[in-house]
């Protein structure tokens, strides 16, 4: 087993996983009809890819697991996902920003994979691009509208903004890991993706009349483990079932 | 002795569970069949990671060849390359049509950002005045259109590629 492989799929997967059960919660709660679907439409192909992924990285890991063992069965400090994803919905105007600085930066990922020397990493990025574009489209379309919106609108989004701009350093967290993945050429370069990811930001912010906020305290930890407070109440509705009735299945 | 011919004309006998004017043949996710004669082996490919028929659509087929006498069928799913809505078949969009769906259109689709809605034809009355209400429709795979001119309100099979 790759210990570095293992730990490096977890990473994307578990961003996909938490994402998608966060935009799960808003399933009955949608400010209207049409982005109540939206929202669970999107939450369902980050679920997908997160199966993918997990069914990958319990193979790579060879114990016998399954990704819904991976899913369902890890504590806290076992998840990798960055501490983006697993921050509050708040509004929809805080949902729609979080999902955009998020969608701006796997847009980027998955065309980079693609090219991965690992045949199913290549094949899940490739098979993800596709839906990331419509996300990211959605994402960006709505930041523009409320944040070049209302008075109000804008003032909430800007907001949101000010809130989630702490956690975007981590988007470009390396570590140990990521230099054994381009080593083996599992993780192609990506030394531009910040660049490449600030350039869609500024572009969309520009054209949603939002300022970055010039605060530039940063947290992240999400990699390594070290999550908010808000992971644990995620995981204690999303473990739930698997925890009160061992092996139940419907 | 069953040969694939037969074996892909029974699968135009399975329809999609989503959009069932649509066979699993006319959707374009049988990627391969094999058979020795006896037994079959097929590949499937899903629209989207997420989509939630594939089980389901693996079960009718097995289901579907048990009928047709062919006991032993294994089915496997890939995901590479990756589906693509130029898969689904004339006829597939014909059928669309018909229902009520409006077929993809060839898009462009490489600027994600800032591009302009497609404009997507309406089933009902074949005008081009029509309007996107939103990106995303009743399942993964459609938006969701509304024509300017008959008013109809219509499911788009949104492009992917
Ligand atoms: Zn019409």
């Amino acid at each position: 087993m790759n210990q570095a492989q293992v730990e490096f799929v977890l990473r994307i997967a578990d961003d996909s996983l938490i994402l998608g059960h966060r935009l799960s919660e808003w399933c009955g709660h949608g400010p209207i009809l049409e982005e109540d679907i939206a929202m669970t439409n999107i939450a369902l192909d980050l679920i997908g890819q997160a199966t993918s992924l997990l069914n990958h990285a319990a193979a790579l890991q060879g114990e016998g697991k399954t990704g819904d063992d991976l899913a369902f069965l890890r504590f806290d400090r076992d998840y990798r996902n960055l501490l983006l994803v697993e921050q509050p919905n708040g509004d929809f105007g805080m949902t729609m920003m979080r999902q955009f600085l998020f969608d701006a930066y796997r847009t980027i990922l998955f065309e980079r994979l693609q090219a991965s020397s690992d045949e199913m990493i290549a094949a899940i990025a490739e098979k993800s691009l596709k839906e990331t574009k419509y996300h990211l489209k959605h994402s960006s379309e709505w930041v523009i509208r409320l944040g070049d919106g209302t008075e109000e609108s804008h003032a909430r989004i800007q907001e949101s903004l000010n809130t989630l701009w702490r956690y975007t350093n981590e988007l470009f967290y390396t570590d140990a890991v990521d230099e054994e993945m381009h080593r083996s050429g599992i993780l192609p370069d990506l030394s531009d993706l910040r660049e490449q990811w600030e350039d869609t930001v500024n572009r969309v912010f520009q054209e949603a009349t939002l300022s970055i906020p010039t605060n530039n305290w940063k947290q992240e930890g999400g990699r390594k483990g070290m999550h908010s407070e808000h992971l644990g109440y995620i995981l204690a509705e999303m473990q739930y079932m698997q925890r009160a009735y061992p092996n139940m299945e419907w | 002795m069953v040969t694939t011919t037969e074996i892909w004309r029974w699968l135009e006998e399975v329809s999609d569970p989503e959009i069932p004017v649509l066979t699993v043949v006319d959707l374009g996710v049988i990627r391969s069949v094999e058979t020795d004669g006896k037994n079959a082996h097929i590949v499937i490919t899903p629209t989207y990671s997420g989509c939630p028929a594939m089980k389901m659509i693996e079960d009718q087929i097995i289901e579907k060849l048990k009928e047709k006498g062919v006991v032993n069928c294994t089915v496997a799913l890939t995901l590479a390359p990756a589906w693509t809505t130029d898969w689904i078949s004339q006829e597939g969009r014909n059928k669309l049509r018909e229902y009520g769906i409006a077929p993809p259109e060839n898009e462009p689709d490489k600027t994600v950002l800032f591009a302009k809605p497609t404009v997507v034809p309406c089933p009902k009355c074949g005008s081009s005045n029509t309007r996107m209400i939103s990106l995303f429709g009743s399942t993964a795979c459609k938006a969701h259109y509304q024509c300017n001119d008959c008013l109809e309100p219509y499911d788009y099979f949104k492009c992917l590629k």
